[in-house]
């Protein structure tokens, strides 16, 4: 290699190789002065039928409706009443009270692993305030939200968090991969941006079927550098699927900086051009801006119109996970300066300014959801934590629902475990 | 029939019957597939039912698991077995896992159709036989046909399963049974009588085998294409062996392995597929855990060299007559 390096065209100047650097690592000093968030209420709101041709500016602004003043402003206000938007902090509220006490039990030894969404709550929670019921989400590891939103029971996620004798899933996956197929929420795998195409083939057959349901998918900005993130533009653009698919930019993939997913050079709304889809970019912190892009593009689904990328641009605040140390690898500066802000911070501004609430109310509802976790936490341990390792879950049941009928080589293996842990007195 | 009017048939017979099966694939829709397998489904029953998709086999089989999950029962074709790569992580952590991960609140009812298999100057990427990477897998039902009989009575119950099968056509047999004589004439299928296929529904239920030929002195242990030519050396030979074609790898049908091996006690074990880690490894040592004591030679494995599927050597790399002759003097006379 040296040989050719040397060998041939040497007036050229040499290429370099660029490697992605995020502005921030450990101990910078934060400056978020040259980031633009654009003003609230300053992008237009497209009919729901809209060309995605007429759409490109879409995919560079950011949508936003709640102002510095907690203002909802301009055409994206979708002026939801008070209730709902009080329903909508709380279940905010919930998630983040459900996150510090699961987060706080994995350090105290009661399962093996945890991921928060802290942060990043609106994005979940008012995307499924704007969906229907049955609409079916395809989650990643990080819409918890979308659970509680649909008031699937606490107890219920506890249980599969601690892998006791209450999990339907019967210990067989690790904490947070829930599955709930009665709330729209399908199974999580861990393998990233599997549910991308998956969503759209279950949007596909619904308007196949001639139902009205439509189907959607979040995924992170890191997984959208997975193939599945391209195959399943390309389905949901070619069939016009009825699908919403989210791309959650936290800023942060584990280690790697949005950069490394190509952030550096374009936005994630930006893909949904090459597709000839429509794209939105969204102010993911702001719960309205959230609701409202959701609700577009549910609209634009539901009236065959087609699907819809919308990246909602937010920040991951905490830990990729229980096994990750951000302090490592990125300023600790970057979450308290962030120029979004907190998404419950700004819907509870918001509330207050509209009049529809108070200090005294929030701080009320704050100890009311710690309490409700702490109800269903106690409910749900008096089932069994981790931690009281292999009596949770009859060894046998391992073996079932590998196939719909057990086949004769897993009845073999399931009597040779029962007789060799009986042979070893355990 | 020959082996694709069977195919054809069984999916023609199944769309008419579950108004929830959908034909999706690369060519499979207007023009009805490279190897016309799905010739005149779009024309019979839809668009939104039989239709071509963009060429991405992780799309295909990721959107077919999708399906599945809003109630549909696809059967996702992939052009080419040797084209199912890109596909493997929808198929192995997504669509085998997904009743296990879900304790059976999502499953994977589909069915990959994909011509495998060489003796047709496919070249490295037209002749792979990747069977292993699958019966590997928790999860999956593999499942390959030798004649056209099976083939529609085996695809039918495939598709009936509730869980995925993936579903491998040698394709080298989809127009005549082929015995390894490649400078001999092809023989169609009109002259077996496993080309006699019933126009309506029938199922060859999956994890049984076929006792193609009963003897005593030898068990053959085969599948696809080489079945055929397991016969053909056998007769050559005037050998009494007993051929059991396995039809369904996962699950196995253990239970007629056995009676036969109890009965000669010399195997042989015949697959296209590459040999280490092969299907055959797996026959190898399930043989030998379980009927040793009955076993009066080493388990002969006759398949594919370890190498790539190479193009003009093809007929050096078959696992022809020549060699499974020669295995089955060798196994004889130990």
């Amino acid at each position: 290699m040296t040989d050719m390096a040397e060998g041939v065209r040497r007036n050229l100047p040499p290429l370099t190789l660029h490697v992605p650097e995020p502005k921030f690592r450990p101990g910078d000093a934060v400056d978020y002065a040259d980031f633009d968030r654009g003003a609230a209420g300053a992008v237009s709101r497209p009919a729901i039928d809209a060309s995605p041709d007429v759409m490109r500016d879409h995919a560079y602004s950011l949508v936003r409706v709640l102002d510095d003043d907690g203002k909802a402003v301009g055409p994206w206000d979708p002026r939801l009443e008070p209730e709902r938007l009080v329903a909508m902090l709380r279940h905010m509220a919930l998630t983040r009270a459900y996150d510090d006490r699961l987060y706080r039990a994995q350090r105290q030894g009661k399962t093996s692993f945890y991921m928060k969404c802290t942060g990043e709550e609106a994005t979940s929670i008012a995307a499924a305030y704007a969906l229907d019921r049955d609409d079916m989400c395809f989650p990643s590891y990080r819409q918890q939200g979308i659970l509680l939103a649909r008031g699937w029971s606490l107890v219920d996620m506890m249980c599969q968090v601690y892998s006791n004798r209450g999990d339907r899933l019967k210990g067989r996956q690790m904490p947070i991969m829930y599955s709930a197929r009665e709330a729209g929420f399908f199974s999580i795998s861990g393998n990233l941006a599997t549910q991308y195409p998956q969503a759209v083939g279950f949007a596909m057959a619904s308007a196949a079927k001639g139902d009205t349901r439509i189907a959607a998918a979040w995924c992170g900005e890191g997984s959208t550098a997975e193939g599945d993130f391209h195959s399943a533009c390309t389905f949901a653009s070619v069939y016009r699927a009825p699908v919403i698919l989210n791309v959650i930019n936290n800023q942060w993939a584990i280690s790697s900086f949005s950069g490394f997913a190509g952030a550096e050079n374009t936005t994630f709304a930006a893909r949904a051009i090459g597709y000839g889809m429509a794209g939105l970019r969204v102010d993911g912190n702001d719960a309205l801006a959230v609701y409202a892009a959701t609700e577009w593009a549910a609209e634009r689904a539901r009236a065959n119109a087609g699907p819809t990328l919308i990246e909602f641009f937010t920040y991951r605040a905490e830990g990729h996970s229980t096994s990750d140390d951000p302090t490592k690898y990125r300023s600790a500066e970057e979450n308290v300066k962030w120029p979004l802000g907190d998404p419950i911070a700004r819907l509870k501004e918001h509330v207050i300014a509209i009049g529809a609430w108070d200090e005294e109310r929030h701080a009320a509802m704050d100890k009311a959801v710690i309490d409700e976790v702490r109800t269903a936490q106690k409910e749900a341990e008096a089932m069994g934590i981790l931690a009281d390792g292999l009596l949770q879950h009859p060894f046998a049941t391992m073996f079932e629902d590998v196939f719909e009928e057990m086949p004769w080589h897993l009845k073999e293996q399931s009597q040779q475990m029962h007789d060799e842990r009986k042979k070893a007195g355990i | 029939m020959n082996m694709i009017q069977a195919i054809n048939s069984a999916l023609d017979v199944m769309m008419a019957r579950d108004p929830d099966i959908v034909v999706m694939g690369e060519d499979v829709g207007f023009f009805g597939g490279v190897f016309k397998a799905t010739e005149h489904l779009q024309a019979r029953y839809g668009k939104t039912r039989v239709f071509d998709t963009p060429i991405t086999e992780l799309g295909i089989i990721g959107v077919s698991v999708g399906m599945c999950a809003y109630g549909l029962r696809p059967v996702p074709e992939i052009q080419f077995a040797d084209y199912i790569y890109p596909a493997l992580d929808q198929l192995v952590s997504e669509a085998a896992r997904l009743r296990y991960r879900s304790a059976g609140e999502f499953t994977a009812p589909m069915t990959i159709r994909s011509p495998f298999g060489g003796g047709i100057f496919g070249g490295q990427t037209h002749s792979q036989s990747p069977e292993a990477m699958f019966t590997h897998v928790a999860g999956l039902k593999t499942v390959i046909p030798s004649n056209p009989y099976d083939a529609k009575g085996l695809l039918i119950a495939a598709i009936e399963d509730n869980d995925p099968v993936v579903f491998f056509e040698p394709k080298r047999i989809y127009n005549g049974p082929f015995d390894g004589h490649y400078d001999r004439p092809v023989t169609p299928w009109a002259k077996h009588p496993a080309a006699v296929v019933p126009e309506d529904y029938y199922r060859i239920p999956l994890g049984k085998a076929a006792v193609v030929r009963e003897g005593e002195a030898v068990t053959i242990l085969c599948y696809g294409t080489m079945v055929h030519v397991a016969v053909g050396v056998v007769a050559e030979m005037g050998v009494d062996a007993e051929i059991i074609d396995l039809r369904t790898l996962v699950p196995l049908d253990i239970a007629a392995i056995e009676a036969s091996v109890r009965k000669t006690g010399r195997v042989v074990v015949v697959h296209e597929a590459t040999k280490t880690s092969g299907f055959g490894a797996e026959l190898a040592a399930l043989i030998q855990e379980r009927c040793f004591y009955t076993l009066e030679a080493p388990i002969e494995r006759v398949t594919g060299w370890d190498t790539p599927y190479p193009h003009s050597l093809e007929w050096a790399y078959f696992p022809g007559p020549v060699r499974l002759t020669q295995a089955l003097e060798k196994i004889l006379e130990a």
